[in-house]
């Protein structure tokens, strides 16, 4: 179990690397604007007067490996600065939206995981008949329409020709968990419908490779009855390319809950992201960026930790 | 009841039953579970569901139809060889050729096609269609139909640009890097890690709140991040090919780099290359129509799917599908080339599954 461990570790140590370069990125790439983040914010028509008390206010005075420094030492403790545009903490603003966004992505992906599983097993054992071709020709269609698209289709039939269900996914905090369900319905269902189209190709595609292996030829050829063959002899190895798949379509939900988000008028993250680009709040542009990548980098290395979990033979690589 | 729900149910029981007779399974399974999901849309939706179910299984037909006369035509108009190939096309491939050949038309002779200009006042502001404009005015009196034309040359336009700047630039790292190796491999390969463990859209959010919004910015920061891709394929693909004999033979003979790269390792890797290509066009195309919804991409008055889509969504409210065109031709072009490339692959993979 201690190789196990040291594995684990390992991978973990290398996603905090990954997660220590990409705030040097995020960070250093405000550095490369023309001029500095007071001329961008205050535009040409600043004083030489307002310019200086800017730099004063923000410490760009300060060397920017320091300035650097100091604002990693604030991200860990979770202080990310104040916005130049409301002068709030970013925190702040920052704290209720990504409770909302995850509690968006988590209601999303509790339908999906299930649903796409069990089909993608089903189409799986269908393969080359009349289902598998129209589920591969749906499944495509769904990725490739942008997420827009199929949130609009969602708003104009099941929103405004038959009023099932809001259109625009404005919260309170007087809601019932039932009401928040409700409100929240189309915005997770546009994002259900990608995710589940993503993974059900993959769990179908690798449970597909799992089937042509010569074991399963061979516990079918001693009569074990088809359920006893993938619940038995299959499953257990399916645990791992499952495991990755959906910790991959996790980390996907996270780019496509802007779009989600913005169509939906969705009080998340990821439309405060789009707000603070527009308006160039930098503080909060970054805060966002390194949420999302670290988000991102975190689920990949679930994926990779679980599958050396349910895979021993990664345990050892060549 | 009336007519036609009765003549909608008798049919499809009536062609599956012929299907069963003549024991095509297939065909009828298909119908057979129609039917099926018929009678329960029908009981909850009414009658109106059922013709939606109706007019989307012709528009189905259609496709089908037009897909396989157009393959017959290609097989007919191509060479020998090149129409071996098509023959055994799967339709949605054949199909997905069809919409790419109409958007290449429409976005080339956009000026010729297009009734009214690109950013033309014609009209009020949401007028209906009539005689003039095919599809009505957008919010500020634009022929929106004009604007579809125009935006096939500056939507598909753009992202084909930054898709081969993409590939040009991970290619030839890849090929560097795999013909090399050393240092460049192993500080190119780390480059590339970090670049891609960032979701792209939110990269791209923090590159464009930096440099601003501009077209040139736009190709340069999508290349970027698409590159990555790119380069760990062709990396792949080059790798085994540079352990060939064949290469060290060049070596021997004292070829340069650029030699072997150009002459020995592309010929010999193009095939997973070019089914990538149209991979990443997909991601790229979807990306820029989404930068764009979001204000952040192609700026206005240049028409454009993506913002076209968010400055009519008011519409949508009113019970209006006008915002869904724009939305349906990103995601036609994009099933399109997904169809292409999915025979492309199963062709050069000869995988069956």
């Amino acid at each position: 179990m201690t190789d196990v461990l040291g594995i684990v570790l390992k991978r973990l140590g290398l996603g905090v690397l990954t997660l220590l370069v990409i705030s040097i990125l995020i960070f250093f790439a405000v550095e490369l604007l023309p001029g500095d983040i007071a001329q961008a914010v205050l535009g040409q028509g600043a004083t030489e007067e307002n310019l200086k008390a800017m730099r004063e206010q923000l410490g760009l005075n300060e060397p920017a490996v320091w300035r650097y420094l100091q604002w990693l030492a604030g991200a860990i403790q979770g202080d990310f600065g104040s916005s130049l545009i409301s002068q709030k903490p970013v925190t702040e603003t920052i704290a209720p939206r990504f409770a909302n966004t995850l509690f968006l992505a988590s209601y999303a992906a509790v339908i999906a995981v299930p649903v796409a599983i069990i089909l993608g097993v089903i189409v799986a054992l269908l393969r080359e008949s009349i289902f598998d071709r129209v589920a591969n020709v749906t499944t495509l269609t769904s990725i490739s329409s942008p997420e827009f698209f199929l949130g609009y289709i969602l708003i104009l039939y099941l929103a405004v020709k038959n009023p099932w269900f809001p259109a625009i996914a404005s919260l309170s905090d007087d809601m019932t968990f039932l009401e928040l369900l409700n409100r929240t319905f189309l915005p997770a269902l546009t994002m259900v419908l990608v995710v589940v189209a993503h993974m059900m190709r993959m769990t179908r595609a690798s449970i597909i490779n799992l089937l042509a292996s010569p074991y399963i030829e061979m516990a079918r050829l001693k009569g074990t009855p088809a359920w006893k063959v993938i619940v038995k002899h299959a499953l257990p190895n399916a645990w791992a390319p499952i495991i990755n798949v959906v910790a991959l379509n996790l980390a996907y939900l996270i780019t496509g809950v802007v779009l989600v988000e913005v169509v939906f008028v969705y009080p998340g993250i990821g439309q405060l992201l789009v707000d603070s680009v527009t308006k160039r709040d930098f503080p909060v542009v970054q805060a966002c960026c390194l949420i999302f990548a670290a988000t991102f980098i975190l689920l990949n290395l679930a994926a990779d930790v679980g599958a050396i979990l349910t895979n021993p033979r990664l345990r050892h690589p060549k | 009841m009336n007519y036609f729900v009765i003549g909608y149910y008798a049919l499809l029981i009536g062609a599956s039953c012929l299907a069963a007779y003549y024991s095509s399974r297939s065909a009828f399974l298909l119908l057979f579970s129609l039917t099926l999901v018929s009678f329960i849309v029908g009981i909850v939706g009414g009658e109106s569901a059922l013709w939606t179910i109706t007019v989307c299984a012709g528009v189905l037909a259609l496709c089908a139809g037009t897909a396989y006369a157009f393959r017959e035509f290609l097989v007919i108009v191509l060479p020998v060889e090149a129409s071996k190939a098509i023959k055994t096309a799967p339709l949605t491939a054949t199909f997905g050729l069809f919409v790419i050949m109409t958007y290449a038309i429409a976005g080339v002779f956009a000026p010729i096609i297009a009734p009214h200009g690109e950013a033309e006042i014609i009209a009020g502001a949401f007028e209906p269609p009539n005689d003039e404009m095919l599809l009505g005015a957008d919010q500020l009196g634009r022929d929106l139909f004009s604007r579809l034309v125009f935006g096939a040359r500056n939507t598909v336009g753009i992202a084909l640009l930054a898709t081969i700047l993409a590939f040009v630039l991970g290619a030839l790292m890849g090929l560097i890097a795999a013909t090399r190796g050393g240092w460049f491999d192993q500080l190119m390969g780390r480059v590339v890690d970090v670049i891609m463990s960032v979701p792209s859209l939110i990269f791209a959010l923090l590159l464009l709140s930096i440099f601003g919004t501009n077209v040139v910015v736009l190709i340069i920061i999508i290349a970027i991040i698409y590159s990555p891709r790119v380069f760990r394929l062709t990396r792949a693909v080059a790798g085994n090919v540079v352990v060939m004999d064949y290469i060290e033979a060049a070596r021997l003979r004292g070829e340069g780099l650029w030699y072997l790269i150009r002459r020995e390792i592309l010929p010999n890797s193009t095939a997973p290359l070019i089914a990538e290509f149209g991979l990443e066009f997909c991601f790229v195309f979807l990306l820029v129509a989404g930068l764009s919804f979001l204000g952040l991409g192609i700026q206005p008055p240049t028409a454009d799917w993506g913002s076209m889509v968010r400055e009519n969504a008011t519409l949508i409210s009113f019970g209006e599908i006008t915002p869904l065109f724009p939305a349906g031709a990103i995601a036609l072009l994009t099933v399109a080339v997904n169809f292409v490339v999915d025979w492309m692959l199963f062709r050069s993979s000869g995988l069956k599954g």
